[in-house]
Formats: C-alpha cells, sequence, structure tokens
C-alpha cells in the first residue's frame, strides 16, 4: 500500500511483471504498513495460518495411509500409529492441532471483540472470518468422525440428527445425509471426502479475508485510524514478520508440548474402542472446542428450537457489526463495555463447562441462564450500551498524546503495555 | 505477556477438568510409579518381558491384541526380546494361512509378520465362550479407558467380596473399580498363577504392573521415540525461541516503540 508504484528493478523482472504482477504483490506484502502499536493479541492472524498450512500439510500425509471404510478406518490408524513411519507424529499433530487451532481461532476472534476490529470499515473482513469459523467447525467435526471411534460414530449420528428436527422434510434430509437408514459406510466415505474438500475451501477464504483486510489496514490497540502512516506505521517486513514469528515459536512450544508429552489428553478415551452401533457410550460428547454450543443446544428442552438457539449463537456474530451501535472500537475507551466484554467471556467459559456435563439439575440451569446471557449480550446490552455508554475521549493520533498530557493515553499504553 | 500465559492456562486447565470429571470415577485409583511417565519415561524393559508372559499365559487365553505382530516384541522401545526369541514366540503359534494351490486352508507355526494369534474366531464366539461378554480387544485398552493405566492396574487387584446387600447374578463378579462395579470377568491374577522366568515373585500386585506396562506399550509403542524427540524439538525451540526474541529487540529497537 506505499504509495510509490513499484517497479522491478531487472529487466526480466519488469518484463514478468508487467504481464503477471506477482512481484508487485511481493512487494505489496512486505511493504504493507502495520500499526506500531499492535500488540502480541495481533500475532495469532499468523500463527492461525501457520495451523491451517500444518493441517493440510499432516492430513495430505495422513490420507495416504487411511482407510475411508467403515470395516477398515478404526485400523487402518492403529496401522498408521504403528507400522507408518513417524506416522505417531503426523497423526498427533494432526489431532492436537485441531485443538491448537481452534485455540487460536478464539483468542483471535475474542481478540476482534474486546478491539472493536468488526466495527466499519472492517464488516467484510469480520463476516469472512466467520464463514472460515463456520467451516473449521465443519471440518473438524467430520474429522473426528474418520478414526471411526465409538465417540466418532455416536458424536456423528448426534450431529446429524439434529436435521430431523426440521419440520417435515427433516427425516428426509438425515437419511440424504447418511447415505442411508444410519450412520454407516456411505457417511463415512463422504465425510471423508468433505474434510478433505474444507481446509482448501478456507484456504481461499483466508486469502479473501487477509485480501478485505489489506484495504482498510490493521485496527490497533486503540482502535482510532491511522493519522500519519509515516510516523504510526512499521512495514510488514521485518518488523511484523519477526513479532509474528517470536509468537509463533512461543505457540509451538505449547502445540509440542501436547504432541509429545499429552498426545491424547484432550480426545475422548471411547474413541480408542472401535465403534459399534450396537453400545451407545454413557456420555456423548463433542471435542472441547464445541461445548460451548453443545451446552446451548441441550438447554433448550425443544428438538428444534434448540437447533434454532445452536445456529443463532453462531449466525448472530456474522451481525454484530450492525448490533454494536457504538462508533469507538477499542473497549479500552469503553469502561462499561469493557466489563460487559470479560462477563461475556466467563460465560461462553461456563458454556463450555456445562457442555462437558450431564445436561441435568444444576449444570442444566446454568447452562441455561449462560445461554439466555450469551443472547442478551448481543441483542440487548451491545446496543443499549452504544447510545448510552460515556467513552472516555480518544487520543489525537497512535504515537501523539491526547493535547494537554490527558491522563486517559496513559492509561491506554499503561493497559497495551499490560497486554504485552 | 502473563495475561496470555493466563488465558493458555485457563483455557487448558478448563479443558482437562471437564474430561476428568467424565473418566474419574469417585474412588481413587491404586497408585505406583511408572517409569514411563514424565518427561524423560521409558519402559522398565524386564517388567514388559514379564509382562508379556503375563498376557500370554494369562489373558491371552480371552482377550486378543490383533493390532500387535510378533516383530514388535523385538523392536526398540518394546520388550526387546532378541530377534531370535521373538521368532521363537511366533513359531509357538499355530496361524491359518492359505488358501494353498489346492485351495485348501492350512495351518503353519507363526512367522514374525504375523500378527498376534487371537483366542476366538470372531466377536460372536468370544462372546459365546464368555457368558455373552466380550473380552475387549487389548491392542489399544490403556487409552481406551479413562484412567488409563491406574484404571488397568486397580481393576486387577480391585476383586473383592460384595457388599451385603449386594446380589450379583451368576457369573457376575464385583469389583471396586469397574463402573458400576459389575464385572463379567472373573478375578484373572491369583499368587503364583505364573512362574517368571526370571525369577521374580509373581504377587499379584507384581504382576498387574508388568502387565500393565505391557499393555501401556502394546497401545502406544512409539511412547519412548516420543518422548526422546520431544525434549530435543522443545529446547530447540526454546534456543530458537530466545534467539529470535533478541532478534526482534534489535530490528524494534529502530523504531520507537515497544514490543
Amino acid at each position: 500500500m506505499s504509495d510509490h508504484e513499484y517497479t522491478p528493478k531487472s529487466k526480466a523482472g519488469k518484463w514478468f511483471n508487467d504481464r503477471l504482477p506477482l512481484l508487485t504483490l511481493a512487494n505489496h506484502l512486505t511493504d504493507y504498513p502495520t500499526p506500531k502499536n499492535l500488540n502480541y493479541w495481533w500475532t495469532f492472524g499468523g500463527i492461525l495460518t501457520f495451523c491451517l498450512i500444518t493441517q493440510i500439510v499432516t492430513g495430505l500425509t495422513l490420507a495416504m495411509h487411511y482407510i475411508a471404510h467403515a470395516d477398515m478406518a478404526f485400523e487402518s490408524v492403529e496401522h498408521i500409529m504403528r507400522d507408518v513411519n513417524y506416522g505417531w507424529l503426523i497423526r498427533y499433530i494432526h489431532a492436537n492441532g485441531a485443538s491448537m487451532f481452534f485455540l487460536a481461532v478464539y483468542i483471535h476472534i475474542f481478540r476482534s471483540l474486546f478491539y472493536g476490529s468488526y466495527k466499519s470499515p472492517r464488516e467484510i473482513i469480520w463476516i469472512i472470518g466467520i464463514i472460515i469459523y463456520l467451516l473449521m467447525m465443519a471440518a473438524a467435526f467430520m474429522g473426528y468422525v474418520l478414526p471411526w471411534g465409538q465417540m466418532s460414530f455416536w458424536g456423528a449420528t448426534v450431529i446429524t440428527n439434529l436435521f430431523s428436527a426440521i419440520p417435515l422434510v427433516g427425516e428426509g434430509i438425515v437419511t440424504w445425509l447418511w447415505g442411508g437408514y444410519s450412520v454407516d459406510n456411505p457417511t463415512l466415505t463422504r465425510f471423508f471426502t468433505l474434510h478433505y474438500l474444507i481446509p482448501f475451501l478456507i484456504l481461499g477464504l483466508v486469502v479473501l479475508h487477509i485480501w478485505a483486510l489489506h484495504v482498510p489496514g490493521n485496527n490497533n490497540p486503540v482502535g482510532i485510524d491511522i493519522k500519519k502512516p509515516s510516523k504510526d506505521t512499521v512495514p510488514f517486513h521485518p518488523y511484523i514478520v519477526i513479532k509474528d514469528g517470536f509468537a509463533l515459536l512461543m505457540f509451538m512450544i505449547v502445540f509440542a508440548f501436547f504432541v509429545f508429552y499429552a498426545p491424547n489428553i484432550l480426545g475422548h478415551a471411547d474413541n480408542y474402542i472401535e465403534a459399534n452401533p450396537l453400545v451407545t457410550p454413557a456420555h456423548i460428547v463433542p471435542e472441547w472446542y464445541l461445548l460451548p454450543f453443545y451446552a446451548i443446544l441441550r438447554s433448550v428442552p425443544d428438538k428444534l428450537l434448540g437447533v434454532v438457539a445452536m445456529l443463532s449463537a453462531i449466525l448472530i456474530l456474522a451481525v454484530l457489526p450492525w448490533l454494536d451501535t457504538s462508533k469507538i472500537r477499542s473497549a479500552v475507551f469503553r469502561p462499561l463495555y469493557k466489563q460487559f466484554y470479560w462477563i461475556l467471556v466467563a460465560d461462553v467459559l461456563i458454556l463450555g463447562y456445562m457442555g462437558a456435563m450431564p445436561a441435568e439439575g444444576l449444570y442444566l440451569l446454568i447452562a441455561r441462564v449462560a445461554t439466555a446471557y450469551y443472547f442478551l449480550h448481543f441483542l440487548v446490552i451491545l446496543p443499549v450500551l452504544g447510545l448510552k455508554e460515556r467513552t472516555i475521549p480518544l487520543p489525537l493520533s497512535i504515537t501523539e498524546p491526547v493535547l494537554g498530557g490527558s491522563p486517559n493515553m496513559a492509561m491506554a499504553k499503561k493497559k497495551e503495555s499490560k497486554l504485552e | 505477556m502473563k495475561k496470555i500465559f493466563k488465558l493458555f492456562s485457563i483455557i487448558i486447565l478448563l479443558s482437562l477438568n471437564s474430561y476428568s470429571a467424565f473418566s474419574a470415577e469417585k474412588v481413587e485409583y491404586l497408585k505406583t510409579d511408572w517409569s514411563f511417565k514424565g518427561l524423560f519415561g521409558k519402559f522398565d524393559r524386564a517388567s514388559l518381558q514379564r509382562g508379556y508372559q503375563v498376557y500370554t499365559e494369562v489373558c491371552a487365553a480371552c482377550h486378543s491384541m490383533k493390532y500387535l505382530s510378533y516383530r514388535n516384541l523385538s523392536e526398540k522401545g518394546g520388550p526387546e526380546f532378541s530377534v531370535a526369541q521373538a521368532k521363537a514366540i511366533a513359531a509357538s503359534f499355530e496361524v491359518t494361512d492359505g488358501p494353498n494351490s489346492d485351495g485348501e486352508m492350512f495351518t503353519r507355526p507363526g512367522k514374525l509378520s504375523d500378527k498376534f494369534v487371537m483366542p476366538y474366531e470372531n466377536v460372536k464366539a468370544a462372546e459365546a465362550a464368555n457368558g455373552g461378554a466380550y473380552p475387549p480387544d487389548m491392542s489399544v485398552l490403556v487409552k481406551a479407558r479413562g484412567g488409563g493405566v491406574d484404571y488397568i492396574y486397580s481393576l486387577l487387584q480391585g476383586y473383592e467380596e460384595a457388599p451385603s446387600g449386594m446380589t450379583l447374578d451368576d457369573g457376575v463378579h464385583y469389583n471396586k473399580y469397574m463402573y458400576g462395579n459389575k464385572i463379567k470377568m472373573s478375578a484373572p491374577l491369583s499368587d503364583g498363577i505364573i512362574e517368571y522366568s526370571d525369577g521374580t515373585n509373581a504377587s499379584i500386585e507384581q504382576m498387574s504392573k508388568d502387565v500393565t506396562t505391557f499393555l501401556m506399550w502394546a497401545a502406544e509403542p512409539s511412547l519412548e521415540a516420543r518422548h526422546q524427540m520431544g525434549f530435543k524439538a522443545i529446547v530447540y525451540l526454546i534456543i530458537l525461541t530466545i534467539l529470535v526474541y533478541f532478534s526482534m529487540k534489535r530490528i524494534w529497537s529502530r523504531v520507537e516503540s515497544e514490543v
């Protein structure tokens, strides 16, 4: 986005670039002006790209050895674990990689919520992000089915059965999804096909996500627009590259710990029992990253309304830019919103915990309250808060303090350094 | 930075918590020192070999271990029998092979490349021989039970008289650690049921520990390789992270901003 027109130095480069401006693109990516005050919460975009590439590379390798057949899938996974060279490593990276991917995406989403990154002019970036998140959930769910363990089978049964809640055509749709009258081999093969396809759809959307980001440029912790690019920004390379790299390495240490020392801790023991349509596990639970939505689903007594509530909980995020009526982006300058933000974080964590517990008694009651609060936050608190809240005056620019040395900027700075 | 770690740990703790809530029965499992736990954890070779003996002389009468091959017994990171020993073990089993050129199935002594011979032809036959209960395949049994090795170790020692007031059907036994306390497997171990070839006293506790170690290896044959590689990988990452940190500080010192 540098103002000057880029021309390659060499003749060959110029010849090529006139026909396909890849070098202009590379130049744009390295020079891309990035706010210099980004904190470490902004490094998760790069981390997520790493996660996606890791999943695709390990996934391709696994697909070379995996057999998508109800009678052989479980055995082929054991074949990968035992007989394929470093198969255990590839599989554990892939399985834990899914959890790491979601861990990073949740931090990425909640960063956006805190700093108002979804607000004008970044609505399209946000909506593409939500679509990516939906596709991630679909990919993760289908991936969990592939080892054909007990939790694979029964998870698939529970989730696909949700479609039967649709009036009139529900049962027909479920049969169509299964490719039969129960979850069986046709279900497995189609899930494998889709599990293979979705990451590449995500990859395409990630390109759009970054493209859309590069039009207005990054939001930043202060949440105000860039006034003077020369003063407020640094070129993406080397400043952001090295910072993202540092954060990525820290992330990889956590990742490696799971892969090498606790590879099965995030999975469920029942998935090491081969799928058996005649034996239902005592508790059917999804992977941890889907638990908050599972809790919302179960907290509504009616099946159809439960499905509607669960889907709304995700889709409501897509219209968030219009539900949040405040023009101020960063929560640093919104004292009330900041408190409600942390309540929402706690609410989602509570929902996640309740999703793992049996849906009965006190657990169910808490899940219901938390579900109601989740919707209250987006449908009532956010719209009203934007109109009523008294915000703290914004600084003039990212680098310049407010005229007269306002204490607010000092406060904002302090907050930032704390986050770092 | 501190906050990042806080969030990380909250999320991790929360997820661990929710899972252990299912797996853990209210009873406390018996504890013992497992040599394979920890950053440098390795299997106790002698214990693995004894464990194999317990498995093959006791468990294998009913429980299959269909994902293991005889060659695994001599592989690195396992019981590490010599190749000759593993060959002899394999040859002691009759394997059905074929069809031959006449179209007939035939039996021959096992080879290293053969999978462990199963005690029953199929699941139905196993159920029929065990009062309707299928003795689960033991290949990944440790990973398929919530409490893992501690659970298996405890279960083997958890046979007791049923508390008064509890009626047990025929062929059902009371076990302190079993889900619902009712188990169809009769107590498999008793003092001196086998004679260890290395002279170790075959107490129930000793056999439980040995066979559980063996089952852990069976479920996770790459455990030692994983621990060794993990340590190297993490040390490498930490050193690289430190180097990159200082490079970052250097680069960012060119601009007026904190990093």
